[in-house]
């Protein structure tokens, strides 16, 4: 009997890009849902508007390079960019803003570096950081969280579909009325302020541990990382790094200088911090690849985030913390190699 | 402002002498980098740039006196490679039409020999053997495939065979 | 006493899990395979120059008897499996290359499986001194039959110049499919066993040690037992965890002792040496019954043959014959693997023999294709499951990139071709057939490094010799110069002195 051939090993691997990308996704739902709840269906509206980009960014630019569009687009890994940029996006950001951010993330920050496999940069932090440069007005109106208030009004899907698409409010809501500042926009002006931490806290925005709304979304994405790490789609030592390379440096000055720093546990509920923990800073492309490598690149991310939001001016700083060491990985990389069994054990990375 | 501009000026004065007295006290060794460059070139020996063997050819590259696309059978790869090396812009291969000689050897037809010792002379790597009046014979796998040999002889018994 | 020891085991980095597919052929004892009609013996079953022929087309031969020998260089005899007359030494297609043909010797067999006389064969090994002893292995054809089929004799050879502390058996089976080991454990637990004091004497050592994995209690019990019949104290049994690839020679090594064996080194640099169970039998099969290499266990598995089972069949059997005692292919019958799933041979005929190093026939019903390959997301999973602690991902961007350099400082060379690294790989990247086809580029590419180095130094010797050739030249013609100048100089003195004694003679005679 006559057979074909082939070149061992004649197996099928187990996983696949898709697989992974849609339990990211999964992993993002209680979250979703916990936002939608504190902030209105912004977000879902934020993310059509950015799978659309994405998807239509990734077709066109996967098209002009002569690749093949349908494996390009199954893989998902616009989708993934998309949630990313709607979490950190705020809730009621005008179409066009979440439009830039998502082509320029997709576009220049993805393909023109050589597409899935090749970016050196986050595509949905640099897609951010553009939207946040180009229109800081924009970027800064943050909604209000659900807090049981009696003026607070929730907005309906199609009062945010509407705002979103043309920039107009129904006639009895003006932004003021339903914009409120983040928490940590209001740690870093009360801190400027000489108030210190215990006095801010009273503000009933700051909710119970770290910032209404907010602390709860980071609650689940924590959790929705947790099951990643147990599905070994992520490994842990990239969110350990995040979170320890933030908590070390608070924990030592909040106990050092009590009162005009934020607490640990404030830093780490708060804002993006497990959303980056979890799911920006484990992007693999664009983070270090050796086990070592990713506990420093993670301490880097975390250590910057605590920098930015102690000593720079922007509240949360998660974006930027990424993107710089974003640009450390290669050099990281580099000095981390493990040693080759068999050879000898000599000067890291320099030989 | 005219504070800072000074400043920045006279921090760039102050690099750019340094690197010019670090060129002087440490210039770069001549020798090493005709080396480097004859490192990268396929030492076929065939002067089919123009230079009697590829050594000579890198002594001109360095001395800029040639330009660093003269080897076909180098190819694309080492006119990249050098261009790498040396800093140079890379560019097309000046003539493509003899590249693939490493995939060739010569072979004397022994029964037409006359043993007249001219192919030997014109070997540049010496891989024919013979003497006087006695059998020539290509040593198969020292040949570069070159063709230097092929003229000098006088009864045209040397041909090229394939044999990669 | 207990049937197994789990010691201080060394650790190996990475390697996976696999579901092990082994339940299938161990379920009944082996299955002794008659004897074929035709038996095809390819020349080359080891590793080193193919053995010549000794025998001639239409001689009649015995089971046992020497067909084919070395010429002195690396290799191992082959000898007749089973009685019966030569009728050609032609090409057949052999697994060793995927079907394509090589010489082999093909004996028409003659049914009654007549042996040679074994008396004078078998001898007392604990009389012999290594050397001797080895030289004797070296007469039965016996080759490594974990897969690897270097000639045994030679390899211990090699061995004992080598200060030595471990002899270690190889008992692990890791790979999903093949349980022949497993099975010769459990039956020829005593063949095992004496094997390895056969080994301990040829290398002078003093201690063994058994390695099995722990998923294999029967084999554990049956070895156990032997050496409880004997009280062989000198011989451990050690379990292992069941990952692959624990099973290659140097992660065993790492395993058992916990030291690493050099890049492009040996274990006998570590002071180990490993040898397969199955060539532990066999070298006792040879020593003390007289019986040369002719016959192995080989797993018939897969769910492209029926009744999956393990056979002893004698080598030369074609792997058409060796199907039919598994019950023939089933309709689902896809892809002919010689080894096992991950580093087997998928050959095109099922018209190859079965050779030495033949320890599974894997039919999958799957024909396994190439999946829509995507560019690498950097997941590092790769380099979490290399066994060689490498970086794949970085070892496949300068693959990719034709970049030798970096692939040597990467290691690619220290690449087992395990397969690990494939079978995570969520982009469904064929890694190691990359990897294999770098390892080629490679050397080609040191091959014309080597030839273009050696092409420079013949030129410059050559511009050497001809500018000295010149200096002679013109120092010779220098001297001819001087010297003839100076003979002028001295002609025309003499000239002008002889003229002025003419005049002064003249003058003189004048007056």
């Amino acid at each position: 009997m006559e057979f074909n051939r082939r070149d061992a090993p004649f197996v099928t691997p187990a996983t696949n890009v898709q697989s992974i990308m849609l339990q990211v996704l999964y992993a993002l739902i209680p979250a979703a849902l916990a936002y939608v709840w504190y902030f209105g269906p912004g977000l879902i509206l934020n993310f059509i508007v950015a799978a659309i980009f994405c998807a239509a960014g990734e077709a066109a630019m996967l098209h002009i390079r002569g690749k093949s569009v349908e494996t390009g687009l199954t893989d998902f890994s616009a989708l993934v960019t998309a949630a990313l940029l709607a979490f950190a996006l705020p809730a009621l950001t005008p179409w066009w803003v979440t439009a830039t951010a998502a082509l320029f993330g997709v576009v220049v920050a993805k393909h023109l570096y050589g597409g899935l496999g090749f970016n050196i940069f986050n595509p949905a932090m640099a897609g951010y950081v553009v939207a946040m440069v180009s229109f800081p007005m924009h970027m800064n109106l943050w909604t209000a969280p659900r807090m049981g208030d009696l003026d607070y009004h929730y907005m309906t899907i199609l009062e945010s579909a509407r705002y979103m698409l043309t920039g107009t409010f129904p006639d009895y809501l003006s932004f003021d009325a339903i914009s409120r500042a983040t928490p940590l926009d209001t740690v870093k002006a009360g801190l400027r302020n000489l108030q210190t931490f215990e006095e801010i806290r009273v503000n009933s925005v700051m909710g119970d541990f770290g910032g209404r709304g907010w602390e709860w979304i980071g609650n689940y994405i924590a959790m929705g990382g947790a099951w990643l790490l147990m599905r070994k789609i992520i490994r842990w030592q990239i969110p350990f790094g995040v979170l320890a390379g933030l908590l070390i440096p608070s924990a030592i000055l909040y106990f050092l200088e009590p009162g005009i720093h934020a607490s640990p546990g404030f830093f780490m509920f708060s804002g993006g911090t497990m959303l980056c923990a979890f799911f920006i800073a484990t992007d693999p492309v664009s983070a270090a690849t050796s086990n070592k490598g990713r506990l420093i690149y993670g301490f880097g991310v975390g250590f910057l985030i605590f920098a930015i939001r102690t000593w720079g001016s922007y509240a949360d700083g998660v974006a930027f913390a990424i993107l710089m060491m974003n640009m450390s990985v290669p050099a990281i990389d580099y000095l981390t190699k493990p040693h080759i069994v068999g050879h000898d054990r000599g000067p890291k990375g320099l030989s | 402002m005219w504070i800072a501009v000074a400043t920045i000026t006279g921090l760039a004065l102050i690099a750019g002498l340094l690197l010019s007295y670090a060129k002087q006290r440490f210039p770069a060794k001549s020798d090493d980098i005709v080396d480097s460059v004859n490192d990268l070139l396929p030492q076929t020996q065939c002067a089919q740039c123009g230079y009697p063997g590829c050594r000579p050819y890198a002594v001109a590259i360095v001395d800029g006196a040639a330009n660093i696309n003269l080897c076909p059978p180098g190819g694309e790869d080492t006119v990249r490679r050098l261009a790498d090396l040396l800093g140079r812009e890379p560019m097309p291969l000046e003539d493509t039409t003899r590249s693939d000689m490493s995939t060739t050897v010569a072979v004397i037809d022994e029964s037409r020999c006359i043993g007249c010792m001219h192919c030997r002379s014109a070997c540049p790597v010496d891989a024919i053997i013979g003497t006087h009046q006695l059998m020539h014979t290509v040593i198969a796998s020292e040949c570069t495939g070159c063709e230097l040999c092929l003229p000098p002889c006088p009864v045209d018994c040397i041909t090229l065979e394939v044999i990669r | 006493m207990s049937a197994a020891a789990t010691y201080d085991l060394g650790k190996l980095h990475g390697g996976l899990r696999l579901p092990s597919e082994k339940e299938v052929s161990t379920t009944e004892k082996i299955l002794h395979a008659p004897i074929p009609d035709q038996l095809v013996l390819p020349l080359t079953q080891h590793v080193g120059n193919p053995s010549q022929p000794i025998i001639g087309i239409g001689e009649r031969v015995l089971k046992g008897q020497l067909i084919a020998n070395t010429d002195g260089s690396l290799g191992a005899p082959i000898h007749a499996p089973s009685s019966g007359k030569i009728v050609a030494i032609e090409p057949w297609p052999v697994s060793r290359r995927n079907g394509e043909t090589a010489p082999c010797i093909i004996i028409e067999c003659d049914g009654n499986d007549q042996a040679i006389e074994t008396a004078e064969i078998i001898v007392d090994y604990t009389k012999l001194d290594p050397d001797s002893l080895l030289h004797k292995i070296m007469q039965g054809g016996i080759v490594g039959l974990g897969g690897a089929v270097f000639p045994t004799a030679q390899k211990l050879m090699q061995a004992i110049t080598a200060p030595l502390e471990h002899l270690i058996l190889n008992g692990i089976e890791c790979e999903p499919y093949i349980s022949c080991d497993d099975m010769l454990m459990r039956e020829y637990a005593a063949d095992v066993i004496q094997g390895a004091q056969i080994l301990m004497h040829a290398l002078s050592l003093s201690q063994c040690h058994v390695a099995v994995e722990s998923d294999k209690p029967e084999a554990l019990i049956a070895l156990g037992e032997a050496l409880a019949q004997i009280d062989e104290p000198r011989i451990v049994l050690k379990q292992v965890p069941s990952i692959y690839p624990s099973g290659g020679e140097d992660q065993l090594v790492q395993l058992v002792t916990n030291k690493e064996v050099p890049s492009g080194g040996l274990p006998t640099d570590v002071g180990c040496v490993v040898q397969n169970v199955g060539t532990a039998a066999a070298i006792n099969r040879w020593v003390c019954h007289g019986e040369p290499l002719i016959s192995r266990v080989t797993t018939i598995t897969g769910h492209g043959v029926a009744k999956p089972v393990n056979v002893l069949a004698r080598i030369g059997t074609t792997i058409a014959d060796i199907v039919t005692l598994a019950g023939g292919y089933t309709e689902h019958a896809r892809q002919l693997i010689i080894g096992g799933p991950m580093t087997g041979r998928s050959v095109s005929t099922d018209r190859v023999p079965l050779v030495k190093a033949s320890n599974c026939v894997l039919v999958l019903a799957d024909e396994i294709t190439q999946g829509n390959e995507r560019p690498c997301i950097r997941c590092g999973e790769c380099a979490e499951v290399c066994p060689i602690q490498l970086l794949p991902q970085q070892l496949y961007w300068f693959a990719c990139a034709d970049n030798e350099a970096k692939l040597r400082k990467f290691g690619l060379i220290d690449c087992i071709e395990c397969g690990c690294c494939d079978l995570v790989c969520p982009s469904h990247i064929p890694l190691t057939a990359d990897f294999r086809m770098a390892k080629g580029r490679m050397r080609e590419l040191a091959d014309e490094k080597a030839r273009a180095e050696r092409a420079k130094q013949r030129f410059e010797t050559r511009n050497l010799r001809i500018r000295q050739e010149q200096e002679q030249r013109d120092k010779e013609l220098a001297n001819q110069k001087e010297t003839a100048r100076l003979f002028a100089t001295s002609k025309i003195k003499a000239i002008v002195d002889r003229a002025r004694k003419k005049s002064t003679d003249d003058q003189d005679e004048e007056q």
